[in-house]
């Protein structure tokens, strides 16, 4: 749906992004993540075919990016870091202007379905001025939708929304990738990335990691398991670390922290060995990383 | 066409829900109707014997032969005020235009309405027709309460001496119209160059002075209208007009308009 093939793009001397090589299915939801100035908004902009690449290509829906800018910005639909709404037009007037621009053939039903899925028919012909920060997200997200497109590009939809109204955006865009439709969405939320993201890219300029969550953490962390005790000692440490799959293994607060490759295959043998030993556990978990340290790990190293 | 009237009628809806670019699209033809016809009210006393013998041959030229001294004084200083008439059609759009893109840029709306599929062609088109008719249309209405007045206040003779001059005609419905196009197309240039709308509106009134120019030409008497330079202004215009367009289009970088805004 989304392929680019050693995309750039310089603004004089400066790089803003730089051979850029990425590959997005039909469906998947495609998290960019990446400090300020790492070129999420100008990537999306090239994929929009907003701004020309300096060079390398992308296709975008099957159209290639500053040859069929026109047919791309038909097929995408696109919510600004900004909501960038006409103010002192009603919620309803803004939508109509929109579905005239995309060429919506059934504009009223468009927009009057897009508005009550939104929750904002009741309000629709209030000016855009008085809605919240939420209402003014909803609506610029119905505006990218009214078009039906495929391929969605969100560039921070929740930013600078309180919880609330971010818990509902991000309800609102799993619902639509549930529909089957491509987002790529540009976030700093590492927290929203972890949820609604299939796979995430860690963009700093360059692209430095893609994956999937899970597998992000897993590539760049060795996998820990704590152990809880009634009680842990050094000698019960020291016997764990002696067990070959074991990398590492130290007693930390009644705690046993143990550095292994396949947990699944072995905390059954490391649990009867602490039984055995005369131990009492209480339970066994995962140490798992956040997407933040992840994402701070390779930001820092990139 | 579709995109264009949706651009019109966004623009109409959106800039006229503004009460100060509102305010001074309505003030400056009311403004230009009032001065004219201000001072045909204050001079409606003025009789032969303020005048001199023999009238300038500029204003002879104006007049048919079986009128008056008095009445072909009247219908010079009636057409004075042709010039007046353009000053509406060059500045209003001015605001309306400085507006349109700077204004989008200020209110972040630039971004999306660029992500439509709309050419460059169409959005400009269609911002330079919303800027452009309102001041054609002031400029129709001062004219008619203008001609009211000349009738009421002058006189019958002379008014229909005045305004059954084609040059008239030309110059209030060719020229007029025109002369609104260019100040948009110019405005709508500087407006893609610059990030305040007040910038834009300043830089954009240097296309006043010409007009200025010949208007106190005019006055001074170093410049005659007749129906000639009117329709030679028609006919330049038509061509500036054109070559504007063009470049305001060349010149909507969307690129640059998208990456320097900040």
């Amino acid at each position: 749906m989304i392929h680019t093939e050693n995309l750039t793009k310089k603004f004089g001397d400066v790089v803003a992004v730089e051979d850029l090589n990425l590959e997005v299915c039909e469906g998947e939801v495609f998290g960019f993540l990446g400090p300020n100035g790492a070129g999420k908004t100008t990537t999306l902009r090239m994929l929009t075919g907003l701004i020309a690449p300096t060079h390398g290509t992308a296709v975008v829906n099957g159209y290639r990016v500053g040859q069929d800018d026109m047919n791309i910005r038909r097929s995408v639909g696109i919510l600004t870091e900004t909501p960038g709404l006409y103010e002192r037009l009603s919620a309803e007037h803004n939508l109509r202007i929109y579905a005239s621009l995309y060429e919506v053939e059934d504009i009223a039903g468009q927009v009057e379905k897009y508005l009550r899925m939104l929750g904002l028919w009741e309000r629709r012909h209030e000016a855009a001025a008085k809605f919240s920060k939420g209402m003014k997200q909803k609506l610029a997200m119905a505006r990218a939708l009214l078009h039906e497109p495929r391929v969605l590009f969100l560039d921070e939809p929740t930013a600078s929304l309180d919880p609330e109204a971010a818990h509902l955006v991000r309800e609102f865009i799993a619902g639509l990738s549930q529909e089957g439709r491509t987002i790529l969405l540009c976030t700093h939320n590492l927290d929203e990335a972890d949820r609604l993201c299939d796979r995430i890219g860690v963009l700093k300029t360059r692209l430095l990691m893609v994956d999937t969550p899970d597998r992000l953490r897993s590539n760049l962390f060795e996998r820990k398991v704590v152990f809880h005790l009634r009680q842990a000692d050094a000698a019960l440490a020291e016997a764990v670390a002696g067990l070959p799959f074991v990398q590492d293994c130290t007693a930390v607060d009644n705690k046993l922290l143990v550095t292994l490759d396949d947990p699944e295959m072995h905390n059954p043998e490391i649990i009867r060995m602490l039984v055995g030993l005369g131990a009492d556990l209480q339970f066994v978990g995962e140490l798992r990383r956040s997407l933040e340290d992840v994402y701070l790990h390779l930001v820092k190293e990139g | 066409m579709q995109k264009i009237k949706t651009i019109i009628r966004k623009e109409w809806a959106d800039v006229f829900g503004n009460r100060l670019v509102l305010l001074t699209v309505l003030f400056i033809p009311l403004v230009f109707t009032v001065i004219p016809v201000g001072l045909l009210f204050l001079t409606r006393g003025a009789s032969a014997t303020d005048l001199p013998s023999e009238l300038p041959a500029q204003a002879r030229h104006l007049c048919p032969e079986s009128a008056t001294i008095m009445e072909c004084f009247q219908i010079y200083v009636l057409n004075q005020f042709m010039l007046l008439f353009m000053f509406t059609p060059l500045i209003v759009p001015v605001t309306l235009a400085a507006y349109s893109i700077v204004g989008e840029k200020a209110t972040h709306s630039l971004e999306p309405l660029l992500a439509t599929p709309i050419t460059t062609f169409e959005l400009l088109m269609g911002k330079n027709l919303a800027a452009a008719v309102p001041a054609p249309v002031g400029t129709w209405f001062s004219v008619v309460v203008y001609a009211l007045g000349a009738r009421l206040l002058v006189g019958k003779a002379q008014a229909i001496a005045v305004f059954s001059e084609p040059m008239w005609w030309i110059a209030v419905f060719v020229v007029g119209p025109l002369l609104s196009v260019l100040s948009t197309n110019f405005s709508l240039m500087v407006s893609s160059r610059v990030n305040e709308p007040h910038v834009a509106e300043q830089l954009s009134a240097v296309v006043i002075l010409p007009l200025l120019v010949l208007f106190f030409a005019q006055v001074a008497g170093l410049v005659i209208l007749n129906r000639s330079l009117i329709l030679l202004l028609a006919v330049t215009l038509v061509a500036v007009d054109a070559l504007l367009f063009y470049l305001a289009v060349r010149l909507f970088q969307r690129e640059t308009i998208l990456t320097r805004w900040r």
